[in-house]
């Protein structure tokens, strides 16, 4: 009995890790697969499904509960700090696949270290040396016109984490991207409602007893 | 190192990723603007189809930020709210 405990482990050991690493590339084929399927539900998020936007509001709930307590009296920052939170909750929720989620998640360490004066210069120097080599493009294919070109850099800059990107990735995020946003904006209002249609009646209950009027 | 430089003299890598891929992602993501839902993709450039996300991930921020002003007022204010709040998603 001891000599097979004992030397288990040694075999259970290579064992699983062989057998972990033949899991782990079965998973790497079978997602890589699964993502190129646009239906796929475990390559991308399902950003309309229930569950998904049940698992965003408990924890916007539960980091909001957080906010409450540490909040600034001021009227503006209290409203940019639930926008970071929301935003921040939303890019957990994604799990990290897509690059605004990881970009989002990144921003709120590095404005933690740096003040804002720092990331500006650097934007706009980015943003300079993306502008000047597209006009020199002369192929008069559709995508490499200069207007195509500035709409696309336009949208890489609201999609966060998306400003040096190539087009075919900035049209793959943004559309993660907005079925995430539309999400949040479903799942902000619903709380919003919840809250303010139950703060009144919770206060309202005992007078109704004595406004029904009598049965007769 | 020249490849890389040519790589980005053209257009941010569209050589590597076809054409028809690019057309694919934007007639997918017209799928999800309301604007152009109902329209053909032959009909809607890919040009007004990147300006109709950009407006509308700008007017989407905007709600965001909206009901974020308005959630704050309201947590601000509220308090056993909450408590009826966690309830009712629990049993959802």
């Amino acid at each position: 009995m001891a000599s097979t405990l004992v030397s288990n482990p040694v075999t259970n050991s290579d064992r699983a890790r062989e057998s972990s690493k033949r899991r782990k590339k079965k998973k790497l084929l079978a997602t890589r697969d699964e993502s190129q399927n646009p239906n796929a539900a475990h390559g991308s998020t399902q950003w309309k499904s229930d569950p998904q936007q049940q698992v965003y509001s408990s924890k916007l709930l539960q980091a909001l509960r957080q906010l409450r307590i540490s909040s600034s009296p001021t009227a503006p920052r209290r409203s940019r700090a639930v926008r970071e939170v929301a935003d921040r909750v939303l890019a957990v929720t994604a799990k990290g696949k897509t690059r605004w989620s990881r970009a989002i998640l990144t921003n709120r360490l590095k404005l933690k270290f740096m003040k804002n004066k720092r990331r500006s210069p650097a934007a706009s120097a980015a943003g300079d040396r993306l502008k000047k080599p597209r006009v020199s493009i002369s192929r008069l294919k559709s995508k490499n016109l200069p207007a195509v070109q500035r709409k696309a850099r336009v949208l890489g800059r609201l999609v966060p984490g998306c400003r040096k990107e190539p087009l075919p990735v900035i049209l793959e995020e943004a559309t993660d991207y907005i079925a995430a946003l539309e999400m949040q904006v479903r799942a902000m209002s619903a709380l919003a409602e919840l809250l303010s249609g139950s703060g009144p009646s919770g206060s309202t209950v005992t007078p109704l007893g004595s406004n029904r009027p009598p049965p007769s | 190192m020249s490849s890389r430089r040519s790589r980005s003299r053209q257009s941010a890598g569209v050589s590597r990723t076809s054409d028809e891929q690019i057309n694919d992602l934007v007639s997918k993501l017209q799928e999800l603007l309301p604007e152009l839902r109902r329209r053909r993709s032959d009909k809607v450039s890919a040009g007004r189809v990147l300006q109709e996300t950009c407006n509308y991930i700008r007017n989407l921020h905007k709600e965001v930020d909206d009901l974020s002003e308005r959630l704050s007022e309201l947590l601000e204010t509220t308090d056993s709210a909450q408590a009826a709040m966690i309830r009712t998603l629990l049993s959802q």
